[in-house]
């Protein structure tokens, strides 16, 4: 018997794959589809104190082997989050681990407080990262002081372990690890979407009416790899590792890179069935390469 | 209930300038109900292009477990989709959204529809007739050689046409051919660019409306905030095309 099993701060994990937040809403809609309780775990969409009405569309754009999006971190804000979605995804037998976002440390830090005390919220992902809103966001997540001392206001209050969410539009991702592991933070999200933009040739204009927007999908694999490698090898803390992953083998590749376990996003909207696929072809897989466990598997490019 | 499945094409061919008429086979077609329900097509295997395609369903056959598009070939995802041959598979999610519905008819209802806008009317006028409400259709193009389904509607009730060019019917828009016509219906049903869609609105701000609208769409089930429009209800409302419409009444979608 293939072990899947995955042991992460306040997750136990029945295998290694989880929707990444913003791909998946609030578990709603893939529920038509499928029992959300074969699920790892689940990402939801960011929660910001208000409501937030996100930004103008266009929101989405399609690029080579990926697609661009400037969403804005719509969401009902914490109180319909906390007193209408997480009540609605208690039914699955699923860790949730909630998206937190704001634009200033007392925004993180409210919602962290209020939302980690949720019965079936088990982690913290703390979206340093987003590239599409005008304050707060990324510039939480490309000072390595400001990201450290987010960090630690959030534990001090959240109830449950807190991940830290990291972005990819930094020169040395290292030394944003390495600050959040400082600060305490038990784990560590990676990566967020890459800055692009998209041109209407015949126009001359941005397509993405926020002008720019976050590439995600296949094409950021290889950079997000990269940066796992360089993250696992630098830190103690474990990741949960995405970006442009769609199947069974891309899962494996970021295990091997030094991911604990996987979030999948782009590839949901391509296949909505994605998740649980490459959760039933994972056994095999594993056997296929000569593993019986998934533990046996992460960080193995490291010990080569 | 939403089904992703792999159809069987049976059927494509062009049947005006870059317009293809492609009928698939599956249970999926089983699922289909209102006429203005959309599928979300992936086009290619790999991940090139990456997103599915929205396109609305123009006519079901329940008895045969099919259903038939019509879409312009005209970027890289639709003219991929116009290669397709009789036999060949094709992943297909649907039905998805709400449609028109056609138990708000009464007696007589105007179709008003622009370019890639006028397929899901078709069956909106099959169902309409079937329930012996009499419909007219105005139906806009950019000119003749674009026109399609003039002679399918014509056997369904009154059809007029508009060119932008004047190379068929009226030279202009819909809007055109509107002004002309009387009054003397209870309530319309359009879809077809934005601009369209507001000067339908504008024209006839006393009847009872059903407009579907288009958005650049990632998920398509409701997923992922990529489609969302404000409404006129308050300063915080608003709606998912692809999971609360494409259909909306009129006065409602801020677009
Ligand atoms: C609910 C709905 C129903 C539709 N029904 C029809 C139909 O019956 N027949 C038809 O011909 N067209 C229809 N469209 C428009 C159709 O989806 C686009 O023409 C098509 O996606 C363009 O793809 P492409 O590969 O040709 O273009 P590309 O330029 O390669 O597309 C790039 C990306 O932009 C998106 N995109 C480009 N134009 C549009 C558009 N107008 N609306 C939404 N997304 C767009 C594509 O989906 C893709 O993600 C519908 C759109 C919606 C939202
Ligand atoms: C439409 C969309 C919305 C997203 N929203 C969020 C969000 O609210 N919070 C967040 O931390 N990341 C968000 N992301 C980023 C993803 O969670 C993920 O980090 C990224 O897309 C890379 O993974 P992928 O290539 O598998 O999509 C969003 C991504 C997409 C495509
Ligand atoms: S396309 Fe994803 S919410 Fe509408």
């Amino acid at each position: 018997m293939t072990d899947l099993t995955v042991k992460l701060p306040g997750l136990n994990l029945k295998n290694p794959i989880m929707p990444a937040s913003g791909c998946f809403g609030f578990g709603k809609e893939y529920a038509q589809l499928y029992d959300l309780s074969q699920l790892g775990a689940i990402m939801i969409k960011a929660t910001t104190v208000e409501t937030r009405l996100g930004n103008p569309t266009p929101r989405v754009a399609e690029t080579a082997s990926g697609m661009l999006n400037a969403i804005g971190l719509q969401n009902p804000g914490l109180e319909k989050v906390s007193g209408q979605e997480l009540p609605w995804l208690e039914q699955y037998d699923v860790p949730i681990i909630a998206n937190v976002a704001g634009t200033t440390t007392e925004d993180y830090v409210e919602v962290a407080k209020a939302i980690s005390q949720a019965p079936n919220v088990h982690a913290l992902e703390i979206n340093i990262s987003c590239p599409n809103v005008k304050l707060g966001g990324i510039t939480f997540g490309t000072d390595p002081d400001v990201a450290r001392e987010l960090t630690r206001a959030v534990k001090e209050v959240s109830s449950v372990p807190v991940y830290i969410k990291l972005s990819p539009n930094v020169t040395d991702i290292v030394s944003i690890a390495k600050a959040v592991e400082a600060g305490g933070a038990d784990g560590i999200t990676m990566i967020n979407t890459l800055l692009g933009m998209r041109m209407d040739t015949k126009t001359g204009r941005p397509i993405i009416a926020n002008i720019t927007g976050g590439l995600s999908g296949p094409a950021i694999k290889p950079v997000a790899l990269r940066m796992v490698y360089e993250v696992s090898k630098h830190t103690k803390l474990p990741i949960i590792g995405m970006g442009g992953i769609t199947n069974v083998d891309d899962v494996i590749d970021f295990l091997s890179a030094g991911a604990s376990a996987v979030a999948v996003g782009t590839a949901n909207f391509v296949n909505p069935f994605v998740c649980p696929e490459i959760i039933g072809q994972l056994p095999e897989r594993l056997h296929e390469l000569g593993f019986d466990s998934v533990e046996q598997l992460v960080g193995r490019s490291h010990r080569l | 209930m939403i089904k992703q499945e792999r159809m069987q094409v049976i059927k494509q061919q062009e049947i005006a300038k870059h317009i293809f008429e492609l009928t698939l086979q599956g249970e999926l077609a089983n699922e289909m109900a209102e006429p203005g329900q959309f599928v979300h097509i992936r086009v290619a295997d790999s991940f090139e292009p990456l997103l599915r395609r929205p396109i609305s369903v123009a006519s079901i056959d329940l008895e045969a477990s099919q259903f038939t598009m019509i879409y312009r070939a005209e970027g890289r995802g639709t003219g991929l989709l116009a290669e397709k041959k009789p036999g060949d598979m094709l992943d297909v999610l649907g039905p998805l959204g709400h449609g028109f519905p056609v138990e708000e008819a009464q007696k007589k209802a105007y179709l008003i529809g622009g370019g890639i806008g006028v397929p899901p009317l078709y069956e909106l006028a099959k169902q309409l007739n079937a329930r012996s409400i009499e419909t007219v259709h105005i139906l806009g193009f950019e000119s003749k050689q674009a026109v399609f389904y003039e002679d399918k509607f014509r056997e369904l009730g009154d059809t007029h046409i508009a060119t932008v060019d004047g190379s068929h019917g009226t030279q202009g828009f819909v809007t055109h051919i509107l002004n002309e016509l009387p009054s003397d219906f209870d309530t319309y049903y359009s879809c077809g660019p934005t601009a369209m869609l507001e000067a339908v609105q504008w024209a006839y701000p006393q009847k009872k409306g059903f407009l579907s609208y288009e958005q650049r769409m990632g998920c398509g089930i409701g997923a992922c905030f990529a489609c969302v429009c404000r409404t006129t209800k308050s300063e915080t409302d608003y709606i998912k095309v692809c999971s609360d419409g494409p259909v909306f009444p009129a006065g409602v979608v801020i677009s």
